[in-house]
């Protein structure tokens, strides 16, 4: 158990840290000031969530582990994320397709863990439903301002969505850890957290004014370490300093 | 009927018994414009300043530096947007005072136009360069206009926060392995002189000197300023064993301060004439963030009145 609990901490973690990355790229370029420090604030939420999780996941392995071993010395087939979440930033449209998307999942899911029978995980979930709460707002406000803004947002919102909603089936991917931990209590059960997705994009896309994607095919592999080409070079970047000089305290 | 004389008679003796001005009251044009030069170029500098220091966000070394430097970035953010809101006091949109740093009639502290090349130069922008800034706004707490002395006292609780930080860095790399150390100090070769000149010319080449002394805009000169940074961060380096790249800098006891070579002017003027290191870069940057927004600053405008005219209609 404590092995498939630590790969589910690990998945926690992992989407919440590279989402950080991404979003950490626009500081500095946002479209507006305002939305510099939102896309900033977020980043940094969930820099703090990931490492959160990550301690966690470290004590849960039992080997010794910090929260900076396993961000910075893990590598590409070893990270447990969600391919979402690795998608590169492209225009703003895309950028809050993404987080809206991933927030339409995670903040049911932090609501739901709340009753897990895992303290820790409780604990961890607590803090995170507040900030996720506002995410899921900030992104849905986003979705709407662009569906019915002008011509070219709703447009650019639409090939958003179209494009990324591949991404989304492997969110409620059920394999024998997730059945193993919703077994014992410690993960909810997929189906619920579908169910408050699929509520929250159908409202939502009302009100912009969007069409919902058909459900075709759904890119997976990346809860078992398969990701898409991305990840490599967010790594390649996130580890420079730890892979260059190893050992070194900063 | 009031004349202008009179006027700027009353508003003189207002600055001189250390009242603030504020933005219904009158004021010399030149004063206003003075200060809309002053403050906008400090929100560009905070703005500007983002993207050095962005540039070692994703490369952190570690989850906790990564977490500071992305507060501390945040923060300039959020200090750029008090600063703007200060300009709009004196009659100036944001809109225009951003149009004006895109076309390159504002500027912004030449000192964003150094590359980071490694990541003790995230130690050395923090330690130097907002230890540098500290000075000057520690003064600009106290300036005449009250916007701008309020907005000052945040900005200098989180700058001497930014500080700390960046002097941690620096001394954390200079106990380190010998990569590390020699990493600190080229970052202090590299950051030293231009740092001594983000406080301006000396004080009898500077253009704006006297007239903003005399307003109780500034109330320490450019070369003051200079020499109690000076006389603080060399005994900083010395603390962590770091040597500061100036030959001629020694302690003359009489002064009671350093004494320090000459900066290299013609690098000075270079590089606020558009010739350093990264003007380019950086002014490219702030102008493509500002053209990919501009759907994005439409869409928001366009359903908000949408959205009024639904809530009319109803």
């Amino acid at each position: 158990m404590s092995n498939a609990l630590f790969t589910y901490t690990l998945r926690l973690a992992d989407d919440l840290l590279v989402l950080s990355h991404r979003l950490s790229e626009w500081c500095g370029h946002g479209p507006v000031l305002e939305e510099d420090i939102a896309l900033t604030n977020r980043a940094l939420d969930h820099l703090g969530e990931a490492r959160n999780l990550l301690q966690y996941a470290g004590q849960v392995e039992g080997q010794g582990r910090s929260d900076d071993d396993l961000a910075f010395l893990r590598n590409e087939r070893q990270y447990r994320n969600v391919k979402l979440v690795e998608q590169p930033n492209g225009d703003y449209a895309h950028t809050i397709a993404r987080n809206f998307l991933f927030d339409a999942y995670h903040l049911p899911l932090m609501h739901a863990l709340l009753k897990s029978k895992d303290d820790q995980l409780v604990a961890i979930a607590g803090k995170a439903v507040k900030e996720a709460t506002y995410h899921l707002r900030h992104s849905s406000e986003w979705m709407v301002r662009f569906g019915d803004g002008t011509d070219e947002s709703h447009q650019r919102a639409q090939t958003a969505l179209d494009d990324l909603w591949t991404f989304t089936g492997e969110l409620f991917v059920e394999d024998d850890v997730q059945k193993e931990l919703e077994k014992a209590g410690i993960a909810p059960a997929s189906g619920p957290i579908k169910a408050a997705f699929d509520s929250t994009v159908n409202e939502v896309l009302k009100e912009a004014t969007l069409k919902r994607p058909e459900d075709g095919f759904m890119a997976e592999g990346g809860r078992d370490g398969r990701h898409t080409e991305h990840l490599g070079y967010i790594l390649a970047e996130m580890q420079y300093l730890q892979r260059a000089y190893p050992g070194a305290e900063w | 009927m009031t004349e202008v004389k009179d006027l700027e008679a009353l508003f003189q003796a207002k600055i001189d018994a250390e009242q603030k001005i504020e933005p219904k009251d009158w004021m010399p044009e030149k004063y206003r414009k003075n200060l809309v030069r002053q403050v906008s170029q400090h929100a560009h500098s905070e703005v500007v300043g983002m993207l050095p220091e962005g540039n070692w966000i994703t490369r952190a070394p570690n989850l906790r530096r990564k977490a500071i430097l992305l507060a501390k970035v945040q923060d300039e953010a959020g200090h750029g947007l008090y600063l703007y809101s200060a300009c709009e006091t004196l009659g100036v949109t944001r809109e225009s005072t951003i149009d004006d740093l895109l076309s390159g009639k504002a500027k912004y502290s030449s000192i964003f136009n150094y590359p980071t090349l490694t990541w003790a130069d995230i130690g050395a922008i923090g330690w130097l360069v907002d230890g540098a800034a500290i000075m000057n706004q520690v003064m600009l707490t106290r300036t005449s206009y009250g916007p701008y002395a309020r907005a000052m006292v945040r900005i200098c609780k989180e700058e001497s926060f930014h500080q700390r930080q960046g002097y941690e860095i620096i001394a954390v790399l200079s106990k380190g392995t010998p990569e590390q150390k020699d990493m600190a100090q080229d970052a202090l070769n590299r950051w030293w002189w231009p740092s001594l000149m983000m406080f301006g010319p000396h004080d009898g080449e500077s253009a704006h000197t006297a007239e903003s002394m005399k307003w109780k805009i500034k109330r320490e000169s450019n070369d003051e300023l200079r020499q109690k940074f000076i006389d603080r961060t060399v005994q900083q380096a010395e603390v962590i064993g770091l040597k500061v790249p100036d030959p001629d800098l020694k302690w003359n006891e009489e002064r009671g301060h350093y004494d320090h070579g000459e900066i290299d002017w013609k690098e000075f003027w270079n590089v606020v004439e558009g010739n350093g290191p990264c003007n380019h870069e950086r002014m490219k940057a702030r102008i493509a963030a500002h053209e990919n927004g501009r759907w994005v600053r439409e869409a928001a405008v366009a359903y908000a009145s949408k959205k009024a005219r639904k809530k009319q209609a109803a």
